[in-house]
């Protein structure tokens, strides 16, 4: 029936050009016979593969009545079993792979999108931060309506040695979109022995919040730790080496290079690779109701004009613990997270003021070496599936010499409170009191979304 | 600073790779996965099972500690069709570990069968849908004799040493197991054509086999925490439809429920679900006794 078929839409084909009959022709129908025979062999080929499949089903089908035939065929049988039984076998074991269009091996997609109102008591161009500088991720909340960051990432296995993933973001500063590249990576898959290792653009595994996206943050903007020292979240281009020990409680081994285009480092002065990390985590179940997780982590940088002036050797160490309590560990349906992260931050190097502030011809340089410290305590107390509340106490400790020198040291209390309706939505509000300098406190309200769409993401612990 | 973690790591590997591991390590998702692979292989390998039946295993946190424990897996068994996505991929991917990725060391138990309930519309409008079917395939035990028939091939292959071993333990397995399913059948009679509200929609498999029907969900939409005006609207239809019990799982709260129960006369009953939800589902045997004599026991007792 098929080959007929075949046949006749074949001559159909031929039926013009046989008018115009010359030798050509006589080659093409040539061609053309040999593709209907190439054409019939392979409908005998899928022939062949249906009675396989039918031969398979009809396995099925036997081994099924098998193990019908051991039950009481007197019990119920006519009732449930008979129905139950086909349905299992209505279809082969394994579900067969969607259909081979073009869009079957598409990345997993999620959209992540983030909006804010946000109101500071204080005009943010009086806003100053004793002690440290502002800038890129650093200081109050935008005022009023913004997106913040929304971000859309694409993910999937490259091939069974790697993976990749992509994730733009969009943002909105000063009035201008910003379409940015956060992560931009690929991982590998396949190394034995817990080894991995990372390439591309992505976010320092240092400290516990720095690779978190900040959408899994349980409040509306980063430490004042984060935003001082690393800018709110340190990534950057670079490769990273990951090794997993096999032991009973995890224990994870990693080092970075990175490029150093971004703050704490800056500049290209340093051909291309001017930080370089290395941390530890470790983590373990304590009982059947808490968790936890802790690092050590340190950042070394060569920085040549940053953002905040420096040129030298920096080196930041961080200190972060969790530790998550939930009855039975059911943390969604109740229970508390309590984290702190610690930061000390060394420089040994020069301050160049910024061009803007320089006045007249001389730069005005000087050295800078000195220490800053930073740190923060939170405690998320999940009431329910779909409250949940939290306070984090923020510091930072100025260098009472250098640069920034400052006999005051910044501070801020936050609380927040959030209603997930689902698992990809959440509502927020967050009430701050940021004592940036000894002469403002600046009283900051905001009131965000977050949702995810798309592919079903899983959050690290 | 460097070159001490170097000396660390290099220090620790040496000495934790001395420690040659012999037996299958699994992973099962869930009690019941570990369970089934205990009866299947018994002493021949060593499980660690991630989740307890007090936990919802929707909402599990990605623990460090599971992390170590896929680090050293030869074989993950999961429910799969998604059941696990909030977590299980997380925790694959931090543990670098590549048996466990995909192929062999991956068994999928809601893979080996058919599944129900699965959705013709893919819409986060109606809660947390998973595409591949209703995910809670442990209580028919039909499909779990021919879930434990691919886990045991699937042992035989990747510990070929002991496959003798396994095929013995299988076909002793499925002798207790259809004689079981005998037994059950026949004890479940009385419950057939009866009615249940459930928390969330995980008992399909179960009403199925046994002919009972699921006349309402405290979730309106599964994974949505039930509102007081859903469960006003399920007052009336427990109440009215000679409802045998609202049913939960072992892990969720029982204050719907006993809420329901309260407002409807029909008594609220916590099932075990997975094998450790009580005191007498200490393998998958004593799971389906339990069950339906928890739900038996209702029958005898006089119904509003």
């Amino acid at each position: 029936m098929r080959r007929s078929l075949l046949t006749v839409c074949v001559m159909f084909a031929l039926a013009a050009p046989v008018f115009a009959a010359t030798p050509p022709t006589q080659k093409k129908i040539q061609q053309l016979e040999a593709r209907i025979k190439a054409l019939e062999a392979n409908a005998a080929a899928m022939q062949k593969q249906t009675a396989d499949a039918l031969a398979a089903l009809q396995a099925t089908r036997a081994e099924v009545e098998q193990i019908k035939a051991h039950q009481d065929t007197a019990i119920a049988a006519a009732q449930t079993a008979p129905a139950e039984s086909a349905a299992i076998a209505a279809a082969p074991p394994q579900t067969a792979p969607a259909g081979a269009n073009g869009n079957a091996f598409n990345p997993a997609m999620s959209v992540v999108l983030n909006g804010a109102y946000a109101h500071g008591s204080l005009d943010p161009d009086r806003y100053y931060r004793a002690g440290f500088a502002l800038g890129g991720g650093s200081g109050p909340p935008a005022q009023g309506l913004s997106i913040a960051e929304s971000e859309v990432a694409l993910s999937a296995n490259i091939d069974e040695k790697f993976y990749g993933q992509l994730i733009l973001t969009a943002q909105n500063d000063k009035s201008q979109d910003h379409i940015g590249v956060e992560n931009a990576f690929i991982e590998t898959t396949a190394l034995p022995n817990g080894f991995g290792v990372r390439a591309g653009r992505f976010f320092s595994d240092i400290g516990y919040l720095n690779s978190h996206h900040a959408h899994t943050d349980n409040f509306y903007d980063r430490p004042l730790a984060y935003q001082a020292f690393l800018g709110s979240q340190y990534g950057d281009d670079g490769v990273q080496l990951r090794w997993l020990a096999p032991t009973p409680i995890f224990l994870e081994f990693g080092a970075e290079a990175f490029a150093g285009n971004n703050f704490p480092s800056g500049g290209a002065a340093h051909s291309g690779v001017g930080v370089y990390t290395g941390f530890v985590h470790a983590g373990g179940d304590i009982g059947d109701d808490t968790s936890w997780l802790a690092g050590l982590s340190t950042l070394h940088s060569k920085a040549k004009g940053a953002e905040d002036g420096f040129s030298g050797d920096s080196k930041l160490y961080l200190a972060d613990g969790t530790l998550k309590w939930a009855p039975n560990g059911n943390l969604k349906d109740g229970g508390v997270t309590l984290r702190g992260e610690y930061f000390v931050d060394d420089r040994n190097g020069l301050y160049t003021a910024p061009a803007e502030l320089q006045l007249g011809q001389s730069a005005f340089d000087q050295t800078w070496n000195g220490q800053r410290r930073g740190g923060y305590l939170e405690a998320v107390y999940r009431i329910n599936r779909t409250w949940e509340a939290g306070y984090r106490y923020d510091k930072l400790w100025a260098d009472r010499t250098g640069p920034y020198a400052s006999e005051f040291d910044p501070s801020r209390n936050s609380v927040e409170l959030s209603w997930l309706n689902s698992e990809f939505s959440l509502l927020r509000l967050q009430f701050s009191r940021d004592v940036p300098n000894p002469f403002n406190v600046d009283n900051i309200l905001t009131l965000q979304y977050q949702v995810a769409l798309g592919a079903h993401g899983a959050h690290a612990f | 600073m460097n070159k001490f973690l170097i000396a660390a790591v290099l220090a620790t590997a040496g000495a934790l790779s001395t420690q040659a591991q012999a037996k299958l390590q699994v992973f099962a998702c869930e009690p019941e996965w570990g369970s089934l692979v205990q009866e299947l292989a018994g002493d021949k390998i060593d499980v660690d099972v991630a989740t307890s039946a007090l936990q919802d295993v929707h909402q599990i946190e990605a623990k460090p500690s599971l992390i170590a424990k896929l680090r050293r897996a030869d074989l993950t068994v999961c429910d799969g069709a998604e059941l696990e996505v909030g977590w299980l991929p997380m925790l694959i991917q931090q543990s670098g570990n590549q048996k466990i990725a995909s192929g062999a060391g991956s068994f999928m138990a809601a893979s080996q069968i058919v599944t129900l309930e699965k959705p013709t519309q893919l819409d986060r409008a109606n809660g947390d849908v998973h595409p591949e079917g209703n995910p809670h395939v442990q209580m028919d035990p039909y499909r779990m004799l021919t879930i434990a028939k691919a886990l045991d091939a699937r042992l035989a292959q990747l510990d070929p040493a002991n496959a003798a071993a396994y095929q013995q333990r299988f076909a002793d397995f499925s002798t207790r197991w259809n004689a079981a399913i005998k037994r059950w059948t026949a004890k479940a009679a009385p419950l057939k054509g009866r009615n249940i509200v459930v928390h969330h929609n995980s008992w399909i498999y179960l009403t199925t086999w046994l002919g009972m029907h699921e006349i309402g969900s405290l979730e309106p939409k599964p994974g949505v925490p039930p509102t007081s005006a859903h469960l006003a609207s399920l007052i009336d239809i427990t109440k009215s439809s000679h409802t045998l019990a609202i049913v939960r799982a072992a892990y969720q709260d029982p204050k719907a429920s006993n809420w329901l129960s309260e407002h409807s006369g029909v008594t609220a009953v916590s099932l075990p679900f997975t094998v450790g939800g009580d005191a007498q589902s200490k393998d998958l045997f004593g799971l389906y006794d339990s069950t339906i004599d928890k739900l038996l026991a209702l029958t005898k007792s006089p119904s509003p």
